[in-house]
């Protein structure tokens, strides 16, 4: 297959990780909760699939029923560290920040202990077939893009549907400008951020099983995911907190980040070895950049929720 | 009618309000019974996590002693939980102006690498050709004008465009961890990315290696204390972080203070990078600050941004820390529980803020209201 092909559609398959993450993360984002614990909750997601996955793994389910398990444990388990997270920023309205930060390390920690008690032949060797569906088996880049990438796709422009084209989605943009007059308009801010927080974590836990079943599908992946998290709170910024900007963004990211490898596989181009941090280190700045551009333009579409971080008490002026 | 009428709108079962004084003990007595609650979670979580643990059930004597044996188990155990408090409580106290200032630094980590990056940049091109006293002084004004300038970036961003903090010092870190992989790419010939320790640039050590930095963070403390509430500076950065315009009304200028206040608070980061870099490590990796930066943001916010009680508050993470590593060791798991026993107990921590400024009341039942 053609070079540049396979090198586009490994950046698609790879972004798909970055996609979950960061539409997790721009619905919570959009109740007015910045959540930095996103990386712990994808390495969740990540450890709750792959132990449903090694429970079920031997005792001979159809295909199907595996491929269902093993999303539902992903998100169950992210969505009770979504739950956790809402808890303490939403009814106790803890500072959002070191809850999320607190979470990561928890998230982080958790899923290393799990992961290493796993049986990697279990939950990695044959389920990992099941999830490349229609493409398992090929040997070229297009073996990553399973059942899990095109859910990603779906769920980010579902996802940015909502936001923007539905009551609901109306309602909880206003929540995150404005939770004072959300609530004068007698929209249950409370009930909206509790499930926005969740069903974002629920998405972002997706990403992390993704990456380690699907498209790395090998024993070490988890060691790397937590990297991946932030990444995702990046790309955010990136997207403008549109959901289907992710899919265009998460692929110029998979592109910088993995571009590193392939190019040596370019005849006529020559990359030291010194050159791939500095290729790596590119996601990051174009993020900054956005970032500066975003705020030197002030236009009022592309700037983060006016209450972005700040918790909500009605009693408060 | 109306008795109908209002028996069937829903009464909440309790509502809240703001607690503006709570006293010294009481605080405190939240603070701790939290910490308790979730010291008890934690044997919970072990239990089913630790396999050696669930055969012998009798050995969570064991797991809970093993937090006082992780810190104060020998004297080089004791002198470690010391240094560690030190390097921990050094970024905490370099984020805490910012933090007063409501400026959301959560850069500490790319700072304080950035610090480590700069002292051994200059120890390993200077090492050797110049004395000894002069190397560390230029290694330390190296330190602290990359940590400076790490932190001056997202402030000038902030003061002129009103740029985001907290995501623009969040990038900042892993510019800071790829810029340490390019050096070490170039530096170490053989490609393995280890740079090996130095033989020159090393802080001079009183007593045992580990107390000249331990006075040093001390020392830093209490000028930090006395900086933050007894100077004409440090009131500023609290006017700021409590309100922009009454600072602006009062001919504070806002912008001045912000850029100001986030190149001490880099600088202070680099001054960390510079004790782990001269002091300790005497190599660079990119994980010399090691999460740190991060968990310097807990300290500094359980203290409520106080430098003497972050003295508590850094103690208590390492204290967990260290029994968490003692107990990987002794019931042998993942290396990985520190994290999740520290996660827990910030959890219940976090939880328990909410009890000491908010009171909640019980609404009686309407029958006995009424009577």
């Amino acid at each position: 297959m053609n070079i540049w092909l396979n090198f586009l559609i490994d950046s698609l398959a790879f972004g798909a990780t970055f996609i979950y993450g960061s539409t997790g993360e721009i619905l919570t984002e959009k109740a007015g909760h910045l959540n930095l614990g996103i990386p712990g909750i994808m390495c969740m997601g990540g450890a709750g699939g792959c132990l449903v996955l090694n429970m079920v793994g031997k005792i001979g389910l159809p295909p199907t029923m595996i491929v269902i398990l093993g999303i539902l444990g992903a998100v169950l388990f992210s969505m009770l560290c979504g739950f956790i997270y809402s808890f303490l920023t939403v009814s106790l309205r803890a500072n959002q920040n070191v809850t999320g930060l607190a979470l990561t390390t928890f998230g982080v920690g958790l899923m290393k202990v799990i992961m290493i008690k796993l049986d990697a032949t279990v939950y990695l060797v044959g389920p990992k077939e099941y999830y490349r569906w229609p493409f398992a088996g090929r040997q070229d880049s297009l073996q990553t893009l399973g059942i899990l990438f095109f859910l990603a796709i779906v769920i980010a422009l579902i996802a940015g549907y909502v936001l923007s084209k539905t009551r609901v989605g109306l309602n909880l943009r206003a929540i995150g400008e404005k939770p004072g007059t959300a609530d004068a308009v007698g929209i249950n801010v409370i009930r909206y951020k509790y499930i926005a927080t969740c069903i974002g974590s629920g998405i972002a836990g997706l990403g992390g099983f993704y990456y380690i079943v699907d498209y790395m599908a090998s024993q070490e992946a988890y060691l790397s995911l937590e990297a991946f998290g932030w990444l995702s709170i990046a790309l955010v910024i990136f997207a403008l907190w549109r959901p289907p900007m992710t899919i265009i963004g998460s692929t110029v990211f998979g592109f910088l980040f993995s571009c590193s490898s392939f190019i040596t596989n370019i005849p006529g181009i020559t990359v030291t070895m010194a050159m791939k941090p500095v290729l790596r280190m590119l996601p990051y700045v174009v993020t900054i950049l956005v970032l500066i551009i975003t705020s030197v333009r002030n236009k009022r579409e592309n700037q983060p929720p006016a209450s972005l971080g700040l918790s909500y008490f009605r009693e408060d002026r | 009618m109306r008795d109908k009428r209002s028996r069937e709108t829903k009464e909440p079962l309790f509502h809240l309000s703001r607690r503006y004084s709570i006293s010294w003990i009481q605080a405190w007595g939240i603070r701790l019974a939290a910490v308790l609650l979730g010291m008890l979670v934690c044997g919970v979580v072990a239990f089913l996590l630790i396999e050696k643990l669930q055969q012998r059930p009798d050995r969570i004597g064991d797991f809970y002693y093993a937090f006082i044996k992780g810190a104060f188990g020998t004297s080089r155990k004791f002198w470690k939980f010391l240094k560690n408090i030190a390097i921990l409580l050094c970024i905490a106290l370099a984020l805490t102006p910012a933090f007063r200032m409501h400026f959301w630094n959560t850069g500490g980590e790319g700072q304080t690498l950035v610090g480590v990056l700069a002292c051994i940049a200059v120890d390993f091109y200077l090492g050797g050709t110049i004395p000894e006293y002069l190397l560390l002084i230029l290694m330390l004004l190296a330190s602290l004008a990359a940590g400076a300038l790490w932190g001056l970036l997202p402030a000038v961003c902030k003061a002129k465009w009103g740029t985001n903090e907290t995501l623009f010092t969040l990038m900042m870190n892993y510019v800071a961890t790829y810029l340490v992989a390019f050096c070490l790419e170039v530096w170490v010939k053989s490609g393995s990315g280890v740079l090996p320790q130095m033989k020159t640039g090393k802080l001079p050590t009183i007593g045992n290696s580990y107390l000249l930095i331990i006075l040093i963070v001390l020392g830093l403390t209490l000028l930090l204390y006395i900086y933050l509430n007894y100077t004409k500076q440090g009131y500023e950065i609290s006017v700021v972080g409590e309100s922009v315009r009454t600072a602006q009304y009062v001919g504070i200028s806002d912008k001045k203070v912000i850029v100001r206040t986030m190149i001490l608070s880099g600088a202070l980061c680099g001054l960390a990078g510079y004790l782990i870099g001269a002091g300790l490590d005497l190599s660079v990796s990119t994980q010399s600050a090691g999460g740190q930066g991060f968990t310097a943001i807990m300290v500094s916010w359980l203290a409520k941004f106080n430098p003497l009680t972050m003295i508590l508050t850094a103690g208590l993470i390492q204290l967990l820390n260290q029994g968490a590593a003692q107990i990987s060791q002794d019931f042998d798991v993942s290396g990985a529980l520190p994290n999740v026993i520290v996660g827990i107990i910030l959890f219940f921590i976090i939880g328990s803020e909410f009890f000491i400024d908010y009171k909640i009341h019980f609404i009686r039942k309407e029958k006995e209201a009424v009577k």
